[in-house]
């Protein structure tokens, strides 16, 4: 074999490694610059049409709003988050239906449930099955994260929850019961889970911490009933000296609007715990000062420069204001961001081991952050508290903040005596 | 069930004032927009599924009135006409082609300009509900008499819904276009013959019974709040009044509505977990009696 044949046959070699190397450049390295470049598509079922249509709107606003803050700080190593959004219209089937094609056909990798209790229940039972990180933004039903036999390795709760709400409201309404003479209550809630659910711990732990209180009567309006006046005069011949109500948004409202002409509020002080969120307190035209509320979502409280800057920022973005939904997926993204950060990695596995116990800086934290308590997946340590109303910005001046020490001694004992710890 | 909170009510002129008087207005606010339900149907034989809505249009049409003027008359007239308007032009343009097709075609129609009242409802105004607010001229202290509370505002509307339905009642009954409108339900081919348009006059009863919708919707607007789809549970509650007056019966719709809003008021008293199936019970056993309603075979 001559010289020139060895070149020769070397130089094809060359040739034909340098051609595969080609190939290999011209589908493999673009095969692995577009798995960089994909975006990271997160799901949001939510409710956006029917009457709660605005929660559903403020969750979507308040994930958007967070989104493009990461995405425009380059990402996770430059891949951007793609929000998909569904409408549920509020019906816990579509709900489910909607998580399955937002993984299986829209390929979204995390689920972001901003869902009432009714869809979060529904839409629990779907993540079990397919093992996608999701968190769970709005439903405040305890048992959905505190009940071991509901909770999944891979689904959070990241909102308000029902019995810690009880119990900083009902330790808030003990004392001004106590100091105003506050003896005989009464209750008017709205006639589903949530309204029975809530009224039913207020109550309890009202008597647990005011023993001279005394529960006079009840009486129950449907979801979305538009004439209250029945409620009313049944409250009138009662005679109560204070009433709770858990009613919200437009009920809320209407409640408020038809109990004024009775001048109800002027002889029974209100306990409403819904009342202090934007789209309640400015539909009410003639808002009556002396109500009683917690504080759902004001920018005044927490009172830091974090959380005005970002209701304002909210406010100016939308032209409208967030909602009591919208701070609970504002967190929701930001535990998903931060996950991301650390693990590098869109393996729900992993995310939810990220998150499972993390406590991250946040505007609406009692102490400017929240924690994910890792044995039952649930937010605590958010900013919760109560005050009266004046009918004008900021509205709830003054605002007693809940102690979470107390919600926690509090949760521990309900969840032994519910068999849940 | 609570009888002893009802006989103890019943012996309290305080609580029986109170309820009464919150049973009327319950009542006759339901009373517009079942009459104009029963009319259309008296007429037109026609159920109209989107007659919740025509109320959910005239609530915001008198709130947006109201915010422009500051005046709740204004409002209020300007929202019962302009439904009464938008009646008559959907009765022309839509309504009058389903007229003589199956029930299920009219259903659908209805159901299209429900959802497209509700979206469109959403678009110009806002998907957040909205509330008027208590004109000023109503901002005072409710009457009190025998103990029991009346609201200025409640004892208004009472007035102007009592007004409605006695002027509604001489129409229909005293009047040659309320002849005209009965004999065009009885027989309109031969109403035709005789020279009258009926097109005119199913255009002009669909308008009147959008006008009452309309009206209902916006002297309630003070009251309750507005958001798309509000027009749901007042259609439901307007057949069960129909059902139970007669459909196609203005005096059952009045009949209906007061039994419903008395039977609610006190029902909550004596049976506060079961005020909604009060109602129904009240529905079946009025069918079981009398299949065509109280007032039935009236118009």
């Amino acid at each position: 074999m001559s010289d020139t044949t060895v070149k020769s046959r070397k130089r094809r070699g060359l040739i034909k490694a340098a051609g595969a190397l080609t190939a290999a450049a011209g589908l493999g390295f673009p095969y692995i610059s577009r798995a960089q470049d994909k975006p990271i598509r997160v799901g949001v079922p939510t409710i956006l049409s029917g009457r709660v249509a605005q929660l559903g709107i403020s969750s979507r606003n308040a994930i958007q709003m967070e989104v493009e803050k990461f995405n425009s700080a380059g990402g996770l190593g430059g891949r951007k988050i793609e929000v998909i959004t569904r409408d549920s219209k509020g019906k816990p089937e579509e709900a489910a239906n909607n998580v399955r094609q937002l993984v299986n056909g829209d390929g979204c990798e995390i689920i972001l449930s901003a869902e009432s209790s009714a869809g979060a229940f529904a839409v629990q039972e779907v993540i079990r099955e397919l093992k996608v990180l999701c968190l769970h933004t709005n439903s405040e039903t305890s048992s959905l994260t505190a009940d071991p036999k509901i909770r999944v390795p891979t689904a959070f709760r990241t909102c308000r929850q029902g019995i810690h709400d009880a119990i900083v409201s009902a330790a808030y309404a003990g004392n001004v019961a106590k100091a105003g003479g506050l003896k005989t209550w009464m209750s008017c809630s709205p006639d589903y889970a949530y309204g029975r659910d809530n009224t039913s711990l207020f109550l309890e732990y009202l008597k647990k911490f005011n023993p001279d209180v005394e529960i006079i009567g009840e009486t129950w309006p449907k979801l979305f009933q538009a004439d209250y006046t029945e409620n009313i005069t049944k409250i009138l011949q009662a005679k109560p000296q204070a009433l709770y109500s858990c009613l919200w948004a437009g009920d809320l409202v209407s409640f408020v609007d038809q109990a004024g002409i009775y001048n109800l509020l002027g002889q029974t002080s209100l306990f409403a715990i819904n009342m202090a969120d934007y789209t309640t307190l400015t539909a009410v035209k003639n808002l009556p000062a002396g109500i009683h509320s917690a504080t759902r979502y004001i920018k005044t409280y927490p009172a830091t420069a974090e959380n005005e800057a970002w209701g304002e920022a909210y406010h100016n973005k939308f032209s409208d204001y967030p909602t009591n939904w919208s701070w609970e997926n504002a967190v929701a993204a930001n535990f998903v961001f931060e996950a991301l950060k650390k693990t590098k990695s869109t393996d729900s596995a992993k995310l939810a081991e990220a998150i499972r116990g993390s406590k991250i800086k946040s505007p609406f934290g009692a102490d400017g952050s929240v924690t994910m308590r890792a044995e039952d997946q649930t937010l605590i340590g958010y900013a919760m508290g109560w005050g009266t109303t004046i009918p004008k910005a900021p509205y709830v001046p003054k605002v007693t903040p809940g102690d979470w020490k107390a919600v926690l001694e509090h949760e521990a004992e309900w969840k032994k005596k519910m068999g849940y710890a | 069930m609570d009888f002893q909170a009802l006989l103890s009510c019943f012996s309290s002129a305080s609580c029986v004032v109170t309820q009464t008087t919150g049973g009327l207005i319950s009542g006759m606010l339901l009373f517009l927009v079942a009459a104009g339900l029963s009319l259309i149907f008296g007429t037109l034989k026609v159920v109209n599924f989107m007659h919740g809505s025509l109320y959910m249009l005239g609530a915001y049409f008198a709130y947006s009135l109201y915010v422009a003027t500051g005046s709740y008359t204004v409002a209020v007239i300007g929202a019962a006409l302009g439904v009464g308007l938008f009646g008559l032009i959907f009765e022309r343009l839509f309504m009058s082609r389903v007229y003589n097709t199956d029930v299920l075609m009219q259903l659908l129609v209805c159901y299209g300009f429900i959802l497209i009242l509700d979206d469109a409802v959403k678009i110009i105004w806002g998907a957040e509900f909205l509330s008027m607010g208590m004109p000023a001229a109503f901002q005072r202290p409710p009457i009190l008499l025998a103990g029991g509370v009346l609201p200025v505002f409640y004892l208004f509307l009472i007035a102007v819904t009592l007004v409605v339905a006695l002027a509604l009642g001489l129409l229909i009954s005293k009047t040659r276009a309320g002849k005209i409108v009965r004999a065009a339900a009885i027989n309109p081919s031969m109403t035709s013959a005789l020279g009258i348009n009926t097109a005119l006059v199913f255009g002009g009863v669909f308008a009147l019974g959008g006008l009452l919708a309309g009206l209902s919707g916006a002297l309630a607007a003070p009251v309750r709040s507005m958001v798309s789809g509000m027009g749901f549970s007042i259609l439901i509650e307007s057949f069960i009044v129909t059902v139970i007056g007669g459909m196609g019966s203005i005096t059952g719709a009045l009949v209906g509505a007061l039994l419903i809003g008395l039977v609610r008021s006190f029902g909550t008293i004596g049976f506060p977990l079961f005020t909604e199936g009060i109602m129904f019970l009240f529905m079946t056993a009025i069918l079981i009696a009398k299949p065509s309603g109280l007032f039935g075979k009236e118009l």
